[in-house]
């Protein structure tokens, strides 16, 4: 089941992505509509972060390609931003929560530039939105999980994007900051800014997402919550690996096969 | 070259027992290095190492002789509080465990350099030697201080054929020897204390400084020409002796020298050997590996052209030119050229007058290569649900990958099919 | 005046180290910035060879070079050989090194460099080698100018990629995410550090080079909760075992560097006790005064 988008702001064309030569996605082709809340679901291991990864470009693609708002990411990275999960970097890092909301702005100053009044306005205003202005000059590491989680949305709103890509921003968060991150996550796209989100909670998937992507290594399924959110697809993508692709993943990586040869 | 005879002969019976004492260290420095590699934990030997230098000093002030007894003993305790130290610091602070490393090792040995400038400077006659600890003198492995290293040294080897299954078992897998019941912690406690006391014995041939890489560096090379960690470990005892030997020469033939950076040099030498060359995981045959991977890829595309142009008109054992078969599929000329000679040697192709054809063994492998590309083809479009127009590419590479049991398993998941996507005949 | 020029070369090399060894320990890199400092040793003796003398740029740029590439070296083995990193490490640079100590040993007659100097540099012989112009004016002493010179470009460097350089060490993914090359910063510092290693080579030597990289900047650590407060205690820090480094040797008769060493590890050792937060001890008083205002608070409820 794949539902195209109209005016597609991502499109994933024939991507295949690997991590060390293993093939871990396999021939991904599909589009994401504008002004969308998109869960992208699937079982552990099914490939969800390294999807938003390739989208990104941090990860080198075996082939295929990916284009947003119909350019190359390069050309549009400012228009793109991306929340890693919150256990990727160090919080004993000697920093305070507004320098790290700051960060988002790092990515419209030049070499020498440094941030303003303005971004530091702009800032605590992301802040505001994430119900964290009293925590602004607090170090990091005191944070709970939820308050950091809090802070790096903030920071990706500092980035003022129309396109975001979050890695599981609903991991490991108390309640309040759950429903907290869901209304400043709607309100983004009442405001026609388009937001992926990797998750692995199928309960609440159902109430999050306008639109929705079932991965399990390969696409089961994309596109508006009420087509694709049935048992019979849910059933594909968590009914067990397709063992065939990961029988040939793993000989791809034991052979060191060259993923595209050249004649 | 005279010399090496010489000292090859062991007609001075100095040489032989500094020999003898120069591989016993080596060796057994190496084999507990093996396990602390194994464990990840290679940089902690180099924080032990630096660390055991105050500890001489200390010995030696408090105890105002070169009695190597009192020298090991100060070395072991230093050592010791060292590891202790940096296990302490990285869990009990938010200093990761790099830092903790370098930071040991650095400021240990500063306060040995402290130390032993002070015994210098205050003239004491019998300091002269203490610095042979620093880069190593294996020539200075004579009478008592032999004896004393060298049943250090046994002790250790001792200690690890008595404990090979256990250390091996938690170097490879702490979680599974925890559940197994054996005593995790106390045997992480011996291999530290095995750590330690390789260090000691090590460095009266390496010296303090570059004590780390007999440490790790046999156990590196020896990874790579074995899973085994029993050869590992034997392999890496090999290679430390062999370096042992060289150090000892050194030692013999200018008495000037450290022994210590000879004896690295040549085992780093034989490391970087083992990196390059070493079957199967060196860096040289895992480029062989490549290339002759490249051309089983392209020999197979080249059968596969040919069955194509058969499949076309009807008849696989016609003759084919090179012309001919770069119409069907692209492929420059020379490495073509070469894949044909290639296939006609494995008796695939035949050659007559400047054209190819196939022979039935070809015929059959060509129609292999087509059967498996149009089965994952096909596959991709079922399972995956990947347009029809999508799947080519992607079957180019896997159609070289699989197996006669995938192909089995895809043609019995496909319900053994005879069209692929593009309707093309899927052949038995 | 002598003291005062020591302990002011010390104080500049402390600073500089410091200065990019609070990226290196946050970066978990520390080894790597050991690993260099030993493996720039090669790369100094040749440049000597070749060049004759020890205070050339050609010899400094070169000695660099040799950093980077060891940085390269260890990424080669790790990811063509599949190397484990730490072992990487440790076979890298103890070659290296190794390799050093043989060039010296073998042309000793011709290297004004001995093993001693390798060990724990001359530092105390700083204000003999004076810069003399040749008019025949008395500048003072030439290590004096090549510190504060690397000094300035350390600082340089961090100035112009300060933003950088935090990202890239703080949220490497994010940063990337941005468009920042990760790899190219990498080399950058690397390269600082390299040049850095090498300049201090002769004062304080290759191993204690490590102490000055690590331990000042792991103290600040415990101390601060932000970066640009890392930064100045560290450069408080590099200042006080510079200057107490130099009577502690003074009052032992030993090497000036091994006591600044010294010194910085007694201040880490404070600060790993008794530090006001990060402490271990005024954490454990911290818990049990808790305990304690706990357990009274509970006698009181019951009473």
């Amino acid at each position: 089941m794949k539902i195209e988008a109209k005016d597609p702001v991502v499109e994933f064309h024939d991507l295949t992505a690997s991590y060390d030569k293993k093939p871990v996605l396999w021939n991904i082709d599909m589009t994401l509509p504008q002004g969308a809340l998109i869960g992208i679901i699937g079982p552990n291991g099914a490939g969800k972060s390294t999807l938003i990864k390739a989208a990104m470009g941090l990860l080198p693609l075996a082939s295929g390609y990916v284009r947003l708002f119909d350019r190359p990411l390069d050309e549009v990275r400012r228009r793109v931003s991306y929340v890693p999960q919150r256990e990727t970097v160090d919080w004993d890092f000697p920093t305070a929560v507004l320098d790290v909301v700051l960060m988002g702005r790092y990515g419209r100053l030049g070499l020498l530039a440094r941030p303003g009044k303005a971004d530091r306005e702009i800032a605590r205003e992301c802040l505001r939105k994430v119900g964290m202005e009293a925590f602004a000059r607090r170090q990091i590491s005191q944070l709970s999980g939820g308050q950091q989680q809090r802070v790096f949305l903030a920071r990706a709103l500092a980035q003022e994007a129309d396109l975001y890509f979050m890695d599981e921003p609903f991991s490991g968060v108390d309640a309040a900051t759950e429903s907290a991150i869901l209304s400043i996550l709607q309100e983004m796209t009442a405001q026609q800014k388009t937001v992926v989100v990797v998750h692995h909670d199928l309960q609440s998937a159902a109430e999050f997402f306008d639109w929705i992507v079932l991965l399990n290594m390969r696409l089961v399924a994309s596109g508006p919550i009420e087509k694709v959110f049935t048992p019979d697809l849910l059933q594909e993508t968590y009914g067990g690996k397709l063992t065939v692709l990961s029988e040939v993943g793993e000989l791809v990586r034991k052979r060191q096969i060259p993923s595209r040869e050249k004649y | 070259m005279e010399r090496l005879i010489e000292f090859l002969s062991f007609r001075d019976p100095s040489v032989l027992s500094v020999t003898i004492g120069a591989i016993l260290l080596t060796a057994s420095s190496a084999v507990v290095g093996t396990f602390t590699f194994l464990k990840k934990k290679a940089l902690v030997g180099d924080a032990v190492a630096h660390s055991v230098l105050p500890g001489i000093c200390l010995a030696f002030l408090l105890s105002g002789t070169k009695n190597p007894i009192f020298l090991i003993g100060g070395a072991f305790a230093t050592g010791w509080i060292s590891l202790l130290l940096v296990d302490k610091i990285s869990m009990r602070s938010k200093l990761k465990e790099d830092t903790a490393i370098a930071l040991i090792l650095s400021v240990f040995f500063g306060l040995g350099i402290l130390l032993l400038t002070y015994i210098q400077h205050s003239g004491n006659a019998a300091q002269t030697g203490l610095d042979s600890f620093l880069f190593g003198k294996a020539a200075a492995l004579v009478g008592q201080d032999l004896l004393v290293f060298g049943v250090v040294a046994v002790v250790l080897l001792l200690a690890v054929t008595l404990f090979f299954k256990e250390l091996k078992l938690i170097a490879f897998d702490p979680a599974f020897a925890r559940a197994l019941g054996l005593p995790v912690y106390g045997i992480d406690l011996l291999l530290t204390t095995l750590t330690v006391l390789a260090v000691v014995t090590g460095i009266q041939a390496v010296g303090v400084v570059l004590m780390a890489a007999m440490l790790i560096t046999p156990a590196a090379a020896a990874r790579f020409w074995t899973d085994d960690a029993l050869h590992m470990t034997l392999l890496a005892a090999t290679l430390g002796a062999l370096s042992g030997l060289a150090g000892a020469f050194v030692s013999y033939a200018a008495p000037a020298m450290p022994t210590g950076p000879w004896i690295v040099m040549v085992v780093s030498v034989l490391a970087m050997l083992s990196f390059f060359f070493a079957p199967r995981r060196g860096i040289v045959s895992r480029w062989f590996q490549q290339r002759q991977l490249q051309h089983t890829i392209l020999d197979e595309n080249v059968l596969k052209a040919l069955y194509h142009l058969g499949e076309a008109d009807d008849d696989m054992f016609r003759d084919r030119s090179l012309e001919q078969i770069i119409a069907r599929r692209f492929f420059p000329r020379r490495p073509l050229r070469r894949a044909l000679q290639r296939l006609q040697r494995r008796k695939l192709v035949q050659r007559r007058n400047g054209t190819w054809r196939f022979t039935k063994a070809g015929q059959q492998k060509g129609q292999r290569m087509v059967r498996l590309h149009r089965l994952w083809e096909l596959y991709l479009s079922r399972y995956l649900e990947i347009a029809p127009d999508h799947v080519h590419e992607d079957a180019e590479t896997i159609e070289h990958i699989l197996t006669p049991e995938l192909e089995q398993e895809l043609a019995r998941q496909l319900d053994f099919p005879e069209r692929d996507p593009h309707q093309s005949k899927i052949p038995s | 005046m002598d003291a005062f020029y020591i302990i002011l070369t010390a104080t500049l090399i402390a600073l500089s180290c410091g200065l990019l060894g609070c990226f290196l320990i946050l970066r978990r890199m520390a080894m790597v910035g050991d690993a260099i400092s030993h493996a720039v040793l090669p790369g100094i003796v040749i440049a000597f060879l070749v060049s004759g003398t020890r205070d050339s740029f050609w010899m400094m740029g070169g000695a660099a070079l040799l950093g980077i590439f060891t940085t390269f070296l260890i990424e080669f083995f790790h990811k063509r050989a599949r190397l484990q990193t730490d072992a990487a490490i440790g076979v890298t640079f103890t070659w290296l090194f190794a390799l050093g100590i043989i060039l010296i040993s073998v042309f000793a007659g011709q290297v004004d460099l001995d093993q001693e100097c390798v060990l724990y540099g001359e530092i105390a012989y700083v204000p003999l080698d004076l810069w003399i112009t040749e008019s025949g004016k008395v500048l003072g002493p030439r290590a004096l100018y090549i510190a504060g010179l690397v000094l300035l470009i350390n600082i340089s460097f961090v100035y112009v990629g300060y933003k950088e350089l935090l990202l890239t060490t703080f949220d490497p993914t994010f940063a990337a995410s941005i468009g920042i090359s990760i790899s190219l910063w990498n080399y950058l510092l690397m390269g600082a550090v390299s040049m850095t290693t090498v300049a201090s080579f002769e004062s304080v030597g290759a191993i204690l080079v490590v102490a000055l990289l690590v331990a000042p900047p792991a103290t600040a650590y415990l101390l601060t909760d932000r970066f640009p407060a890392l930064l100045a205690a560290t450069a408080a820090l590099a200042v006080a075992i510079s200057a107490g480094g130099y009577y502690l040797a003074a009052w032992l008769d030993g090497s000036i560097a091994g006591a600044i060493v010294t010194v910085a590890g007694v201040l880490f050792g404070l600060a790993f006790l008794f530090a006001p937060r990060h402490g271990l001890l005024t954490r454990r008083w911290r818990q049990r005064r808790q305990r304690q205002a706990l357990a009274e608070a509970a006698a009181g409820y019951r009473e």
